[in-house]
């Protein structure tokens, strides 16, 4: 148990995929403006993520690995991830659509987030077995969704301030994520020190 | 008719993908640690992107206009894996300190963009002018941001110590922060040359806003959304692993 716990909490703070692993950033700097956007945006990642993991987990162990076509990873998954997202929007249309209003616009955009794929491709770089996969994949989403609402209320400071000219726009968006990313190193070794 | 010429320099200077645009940050951000890993992100994604836009731009009349963004997606992936392949042959070392990133050049903004933008309404020729120029643009943009954060970071320069003792490293630069803030120095440069001219003549070409990599997903998202469930199911051929999964829906991605 500890050993899930200690993978969520990992990718969720000591190495967020925004902020120490580079994943994701186009989504986290395109739609970190207004904070419901925001989360909506984090919840409808990781949900895609976990789904993503669910399909491509078994893929690779049962078919790819034994077929001895590994290397066709990158082929495979993106094409389950492009395909996950367009079911997942049918899906929710049909019988959600009260849900589908509210992430509709987001899921198209989660095919070209290097966040899922990475995720997906993380869990069979590292050895996790199935469950792993599952805490890892949930607590990069999670920790997807800290980093977007921590940025959309730093921006929605940012938008009030007297920002200097040449700096406004990306430049200042930019440093701001360097500053979170900063405090977000301050983890760095907690979870080593709860788990041991 | 714009020249050769103009479309090769369009994307080192004008449209430079990562200075200008902003788009393709992720590997930017995270390969640009040192100068050398960044000019073999760059020129492996840069492959890829040359060889994607040639082959793209010799299928724009076959592939169907609707199905066009997966299809991009699947040439792409294969160019990716080849790649892959290559530098897991010929440069294990590039390969393992580039790790993740390299698959996840699928999933490049850049080269999609690309794709989407020139390549499906271009010739031959000025696509692969087009992707040398694009490619270049990002490669120089890596090395001049690795040497930057391998300098100041590390005290070397392409491995090759310089300020040993003469001034301590500031090793944040190499790492995750290091690699926002020297970003957004840059770009506050750019902006500070082109007093925001730049990002003006773009936007006039249909993209508002100040983060076109925002434009540029909501375009792509705009292609995949606009989808009409397609009755397309029985053309699937069940022969490979994935396709039965995926093109069904994969025929709805595209616009109609």
């Amino acid at each position: 148990m500890a050993q899930y716990l200690s993978i969520m909490l990992t990718v969720m703070i000591v190495s967020n995929y925004v902020l120490a692993q580079f994943l994701g950033i186009c989504p986290f700097l395109g739609v970190s403006k207004k904070l419901d956007s925001a989360v909506g945006m984090s919840i409808a990642v990781t949900f895609v993520m976990v789904l993503a993991t669910v399909a491509t987990w078994p893929i690779q162990h049962l078919l790819l690995n034994p077929m001895g076509i590994g290397y066709l990873q990158t082929v495979v998954f993106i094409l389950v991830i492009a395909a996950l997202v367009q079911l997942v929007e049918l899906i929710l249309k049909k019988y959600i659509p009260s849900l589908y209003q509210q992430l509709g616009i987001y899921l198209p955009l989660i095919t070209t987030n290097c966040a899922v794929l990475g995720v997906t491709v993380n869990n069979i770089e590292n050895d996790f077995n199935f469950t792993e996969s599952l805490c890892n994949s949930f607590g990069a989403g999670m920790g997807f969704l800290i980093a977007m609402v921590l940025f959309a209320g730093v921006r929605g400071k940012m938008e009030d301030s007297d920002i200097p000219e040449g700096l406004k726009g990306i430049p200042i968006t930019l440093m701001a994520a360097s500053i979170l990313s900063v405090s977000f190193m301050g983890f760095s070794g907690v979870i080593e020190g709860i788990f041991g | 008719m714009k020249s050769k010429l103009s479309i090769l320099t369009n994307g080192i200077i004008k449209e430079n993908p990562v200075l200008v645009l902003v788009i393709g940050t992720c590997p930017f951000l995270a390969t640009s640690t040192s100068a050398i890993n960044g000019v073999g992100m760059g020129l492996s994604t840069m492959a890829v992107l040359i060889c994607s836009n040639i082959v793209i731009s010799i299928l724009k009349n076959v592939i169907p206009d609707r199905v066009r963004i997966p299809c991009y997606i699947t040439v792409i992936a294969g160019f990716v894996t080849i790649v892959q392949f290559l530098l897991q042959a010929y440069a294990p070392a590039l390969n393992k300190s580039l790790g993740i990133y390299i698959p996840l050049i699928v999933v490049n903004c850049i080269i999609l963009g690309r794709a989407e933008m020139f390549a499906n309404k271009n010739s031959v020729i000025d696509s692969a002018l087009d992707g040398i120029g694009m490619g270049l643009g990002f490669t120089l943009a890596l090395f001049l941001m690795g040497v930057i954060r391998e300098f100041l970071g590390a005290g070397t320069f392409l491995g090759m110590t310089v300020t040993a003792d003469l001034i301590s490293p500031m090793t944040i630069l190499t790492m995750a922060p290091g690699g926002f803030f020297v970003f957004g120095v840059l770009t506050a440069i750019i902006n500070r040359i082109t007093k925001g001219r730049v990002n003006r003549e773009f936007s006039s070409e249909g993209f508002p806003g100040e983060l076109e990599t925002s434009a540029t997903l909501n375009a792509i998202a705009e292609a995949a959304s606009a989808a009409s469930p397609a009755p397309v199911k029985e053309t699937a051929p069940a022969a490979a692993p994935a396709a039965p999964a995926s093109a069904p829906t994969e025929e709805e991605g595209g616009e109609k």
